[in-house]
């Protein structure tokens, strides 16, 4: 039916904020059961990709296609097949965690019949079934996070897309979420696309990552393939500081300060 | 782990029939509004502290202008004037921050979550105008309540008292609309704070709801004919006191209005995801 075996294709994206070119010609491809990783400072255009390919903003021009289907076109059937965990904690802190995913099951056309059940399995997949019945308000930042992805993983879907997925969680938090995210590729044989700027995560993570860079990819591959080309010792910050002539913590501090006082108030 | 593992999972979204456009649009419309009501379920001290604004407009505003016959309210006692006015402004005041909360759902991610699922953009904005028309109905109820303690003689046919909340949800949900159409404009919250609070205050007193609007100069008359806040409470003094009133016109300016709110704000919605 559809040639292409790839998940996830872009090609030439392109997308202005008024002045500001947030991408500047961004092709990548992503294949079945990949853990792809966009890496990148605050600003690089991460997140503006990710808007995209969750039919969230149309480009200005260039193509973005998910399981073969254009975004733009037929966005309603791509939003089917992903599931999508933007960058804040945004799980609905006056609904308890099972009506969290309930919602989302509902919104997702989970068939009646199977809607416990499915619920059941996304809330014990991401370990958070004993907490089900709480208020989310009494949840913990790495519990959200893993409420999110039981929302997202309720409809099954091909592709998972994480904006950021352990911005402002503790260390455990974050090991947890990673061990979470392997086992949905490794188990589930699922496709992931996740933006960050952690070169540690990318390296714990990723099969294959995308250097980004002022709108556009300045280097992809696996990560090893990345780090043998400038030799035995070399890092992933060393590659990308190569690729990019930029560090990576240069910017945007005061924007992750703002996502965790948002968070905090939600949440509080 | 183990329970999920049987299942092949990435091949079940696709699986899924598709459902007609309508069907998705009921479905998720149903959906929204049960989520709703489950909110308030855990928490109903929204519903309490909101019931403070319409008691006190009646109590204290209500009762002082009462004894000072100062408003001809022909041989209606004022404070039944007033109560479906108070009825038709408190629902407003409540509709008109559903923008403010949208955006904040924006800012906190939520939004963009739920524009991702496949929902339609009218459906997610219907949701919100069904938010805002629960908290009306609350509101319905307390300006009753306090009108069956206070001796006010309204009409308390149960028909009648359907109509009056039939108004009161679907010109609530409209300012709903309305607010959340400024939102998807104006796209950042303290700006909308400014406008809302503008915009409020003229749209209660150039209306009908506190005084008759032939004391009105004429400009002020003609802002009045075209503000739906009117159509809402003469509809209501209507059924609720049985003023001469042109009930079935004022229900279907404020359904026409509700139409049209709901349409620009879907369509506008996506301006607040980018």
């Amino acid at each position: 039916m559809i040639a292409t075996p790839a998940t996830i294709e872009c090609e030439n994206l392109v997308h202005s904020f008024g002045s500001n070119r947030a991408l500047d010609g961004t092709s990548f491809t992503v294949y079945p059961g990949e853990i792809f990783g966009l890496l990148g400072p605050n600003g690089a255009g991460k997140t503006t990709t990710i808007r995209i390919l969750a039919t969230l903003l149309p480009p200005d021009s260039g193509i973005a296609r998910v399981a073969g289907r254009d975004v733009r076109h037929d966005a309603m059937m791509v939003r089917r097949l992903l599931g999508y965990v933007p960058q804040q904690l945004s799980a609905d802190a006056s609904l308890t965690g099972y009506e969290n995913v309930w919602l989302f099951a509902r919104l997702y056309d989970v068939p009646r019949a199977e809607r416990k059940d499915r619920i059941q399995e996304a809330l014990v997949t991401m370990g958070i079934a004993d907490s089900a019945d709480r208020m989310v308000s009494t949840y913990s930042g790495g519990m959200v996070r893993r409420l999110e992805m039981a929302q997202a993983l309720v409809n099954r879907p091909r592709v998972l897309i994480l904006d950021e997925p352990t911005v402002g969680l503790d260390p455990v938090a974050r090991a947890g979420v990673w061990e979470r995210v392997r086992s949905l590729r490794d188990e589930l044989d699922m496709t992931v696309l996740l933006t960050t700027h952690y070169m540690e995560e990318a390296d714990a993570l990723c099969d294959r990552v995308a250097m980004m860079h002022r709108g556009t990819i300045r280097a992809l591959g696996t990560t090893d393939a990345l780090k043998a080309e400038l030799g035995a010792d070399a890092t992933l910050d060393d590659v990308f500081r190569h690729f990019t002539g930029d560090l990576l913590d240069d910017q945007g501090s005061f924007r992750d300060v703002r996502t965790a006082r948002r968070t905090a108030r939600r949440l509080g | 782990m183990s329970a999920l593992h049987a299942a092949p999972l990435a091949a079940s979204a696709e699986a899924t029939p598709l459902p007609s456009s309508w069907h998705i649009l009921l479905s998720r419309v149903l959906t929204l509004c049960l989520a709703e009501l489950r909110k308030v379920r855990h928490d109903q001290t929204e519903l309490y502290t909101r019931a403070l604004q319409p008691v006190l407009w009646l109590l204290i505003y209500g009762e002082t202008f009462n004894k000072l016959r100062a408003i001809p309210t022909g041989n209606i006692p004022y404070l039944a004037y007033l109560a479906p006015g108070i009825m038709a402004q408190s629902a407003l005041f409540i509709a008109i921050f559903y923008g403010i909360q949208i955006i904040w759902e924006r800012d906190a991610g939520v939004l963009a979550k739920l524009m991702a699922t496949p929902t339609p953009r009218s459906a997610l904005v219907a949701g919100k105008a069904f938010a805002s028309g629960i908290r009306a109905t609350s509101q319905v109820v307390v300006v009753l309540i306090l009108s069956a303690i206070l001796g006010i003689s309204l009409d308390w046919n149960p028909l009648h008292l359907l109509a009056a909340l039939f108004l009161v949800v679907i010109g609530s949900a409209f300012f709903c609309m309305f607010s959340v159409s400024l939102a998807g404009l104006v796209l950042k919250r303290d700006r909308l704070m400014g406008i809302g609070q503008a915009i409020t205050m003229p749209l209660f007193f150039a209306s009908n709801a506190l005084y008759p609007t032939r004391l009105m100069p004429g400009w002020l008359q003609s802002i009045s004919t075209v503000n739906p806040l009117s159509y809402e409470v003469d509809g209501l003094r209507g059924v609720l006191l049985g003023t001469p009133s042109n009930v079935w016109l004022d229900f279907t300016v404020l359904a026409v209005a509700l139409v049209v709110g709901v349409t620009v704000a879907s369509a506008l919605l996506p301006r607040l995801a980018r």
